[in-house]
């Protein structure tokens, strides 16, 4: 039979804000445990928080990236529950006025394009870390009240794929509007995953189940096409999904339900009385508006026209803006951006991903890559000499006409010395010419190659070839 | 305690309110909260009969909004201090009984 799947996500993402959300405790991730927490994040009974506007700033920008709707009312609700992580017994969260409803993200999996329509984006604390020992649980306040917003999408997605396009897509927006750093080591965005499955000929949902607390795309990829099976595996033998929560075991591959005790709250939401409603004007939402950056979609056109680059470059370069951002700058100083492209594609992402670095890390300024486009355009040096300097320009940083020259790279094109290198290539080879006038034309790559090991690489392979060619025709 | 207002329809569960939060209560005490809650709850009823048509419903007493800090950080606590009330600790954690996972 065939099943029909629908999958809708809540997304936590941490904001990059200075403080706190509700104090002013600094917002930072790897310092000692217990060393940035104050009478606030550890709910002091008379303690009082107060908004950190940043971070309101970051959920609206958010929603305005988003296009969602956004309240010019909010407010701040409690959402009670006990657990060791949240000192204060509830979780300051919004529940019936968030900053922001409506919106969608664009994804587009091997050229289907959809649009994943968005709920709504509220504004919550972040709760401790928890580590469990054998005998005990020992916790870490100092993520508690970090600003965290929940992303809600509408049950739109209907494969795992989907979900993953869906996820790459809001990271790249949330890192071009520097809302949050995204990184996924540090916790900065974690998931909770519906998902049902039902027949392709019923109408309504099938019972859902949510996979808690995923911390990495690729581990919602896999938790994913697990459940999906799991469930279709259920209902093909006649059995019943149980509306419950699960957990991802990464190292099993396996989904397991959790114990009904530990997600079975009753929240009893209530307005925050130590928070103020939050009314944004008009006009600031407009200033906010205005100063939105360009987003990725935006960029990718805007690399195809400036550039003159096909979409499946704009694509892989804006994929990350920093990778974007290098790339116009060394496209704006060269007179080949294609080429620059090409190379910022294949050598430097290989180089980059080989050493495990970003492109901040990158030694080679967009200067110098240019620079050593342009040796190979102007023939100084031939595409394997150049892929030689660039790896020592990864290595080092340095001039590429500076590595040419120290290793002596220049290519020769000068007719006449290339000519003696064929004369004692051609007599050294007397099989291959044969083969050559033969027919079998391919025998002249193979001589070419003699002319490239003579010159210790430095002949220019097109002129060698031509002159082989046309000594051996004649 | 004379009931001012008349009892809730409903019964209410002390039991359950107890477990939500966290308190224990004897036979003494469910029996007194359980005439005390419904009394409350009576009340409430009482409210729901007016008309509150066109009053827009509040989330604050006071008419105050947008009360912001800015985002600046300021020192926390010493991390001592900060564990000083802590009944149990380990290597600067708060220690608690072991949580289900």
């Amino acid at each position: 039979m065939n099943y029909k799947v629908t999958i809708g996500l809540e997304t936590h993402v941490q904001l990059k804000t200075n403080t706190k959300v509700w104090c002013s405790c600094a917002n930072v991730y790897g310092h000692p445990p217990n060393t940035d927490i104050c009478l606030i994040c550890l709910g002091y009974p008379g303690s009082l928080p107060v908004l950190n506007k940043e971070a309101v700033r970051l959920t609206v920008m958010t929603g305005l990236m988003l296009g969602c709707n956004i309240n010019t009312y909010s407010k701040f609700d409690r959402k009670s529950y006990f657990y060791p992580d949240m000192p204060k017994n509830y979780q300051i969260s919004q529940y019936d006025k968030p900053f922001c409803e409506g919106g969608g993200v664009e994804i587009d999996v091997d050229g289907d394009r959809k649009r994943v329509s968005l709920t709504r984006i509220h504004l919550e604390e972040d709760v401790g870390k928890n580590i469990h020992h054998e005998s005990a649980s020992l916790i870490d306040f100092n993520r508690a009240g970090t600003p965290l917003m929940e992303i809600v999408t509408e049950p739109d997605m209907e494969s795992a794929d989907e979900v993953f396009a869906y996820l790459l897509a809001l990271k790249q927006i949330l890192t071009y509007g520097a809302v949050s750093d995204c990184n996924l080591e540090q916790g900065n965005i974690r998931c909770d995953v519906n998902c049902s499955v039902r027949p392709a000929d019923q109408k309504e949902l099938g019972t859902k189940t949510e996979i808690k607390n995923m911390n990495t795309f690729k581990g919602v990829y896999r938790a994913l096409k697990h459940e999906i099976q799991r469930q279709i595996d259920v209902v093909e033998k006649g059995g019943v999904i149980h509306q419950e929560a699960r957990r991802w075991d990464d190292l099993a591959g396996v989904t397991t339900a959790m114990r009904p005790k530990e997600y079975a709250h009753d929240y009893r939401y209530l307005p925050d009385p130590d928070l103020m409603s939050v009314v944004l004007s008009d006009e600031q939402v407009s200033k906010w508006r205005e100063a939105l950056p360009e987003l990725p979609a935006a960029r990718r056109s805007r690399l195809v026209a400036e550039y003159n680059i096909p979409e499946y470059d704009a694509k892989v370069l804006a994929a990350d803006k920093a990778i974007a951002d290098y790339y116009e700058e060394a496209a704006r100083l060269s007179d080949h951006p294609k080429v620059v492209s090409n190379w910022i594609m294949t050598e430097v992402l290989r180089a980059l991903s080989e050493h495990d670095r970003g492109i901040q890390q990158i030694k080679i300024s967009p200067q110098y890559l240019v620079d050593l486009v342009k040796l190979v355009d102007d023939k100084t040096i031939n595409m394997p000499s150049a892929k030689e300097v660039f790896n020592q320009m990864f290595e080092t940083g340095e001039n590429p006409s500076t590595i040419v020259e120290h290793k002596g790279l220049v290519q020769v094109s000068d007719t006449d010395a290339i000519d003696a290198l064929i004369v004692q290539v051609l007599e050294e080879h007397p099989q291959s010419v044969g083969d050559y006038r033969n027919g079998k034309k391919n025998a002249a790559q193979f001589l070419v190659g003699q002319v490239m090991r003579l010159s210790k690489g430095k002949a220019n392979p097109q002129i060698a070839m031509e002159a082989i060619q046309k000594k051996l025709n004649s | 305690m004379s009931k001012a207002y008349s009892s809730h329809t409903e019964k209410i569960d002390v039991e359950y309110v107890a477990h939500l939060a966290r308190i224990k209560l004897n036979e003494e005490e469910r029996e007194r909260f359980q005439a005390q809650l419904e009394e409350i709850l009576g009340y409430v009823d009482q409210l729901k009969t007016l008309n509150v048509e066109g009053v827009d419903p509040m989330a604050h007493p006071f008419p105050i909004q947008n009360v912001f800090r800015e985002d600046k950080t300021c020192p926390s606590l010493d991390h001592e201090v900060a564990m000083k009330n802590a009944p149990q600790k380990r290597n600067g954690h708060f220690m608690v009984p072991k949580i289900v996972e």
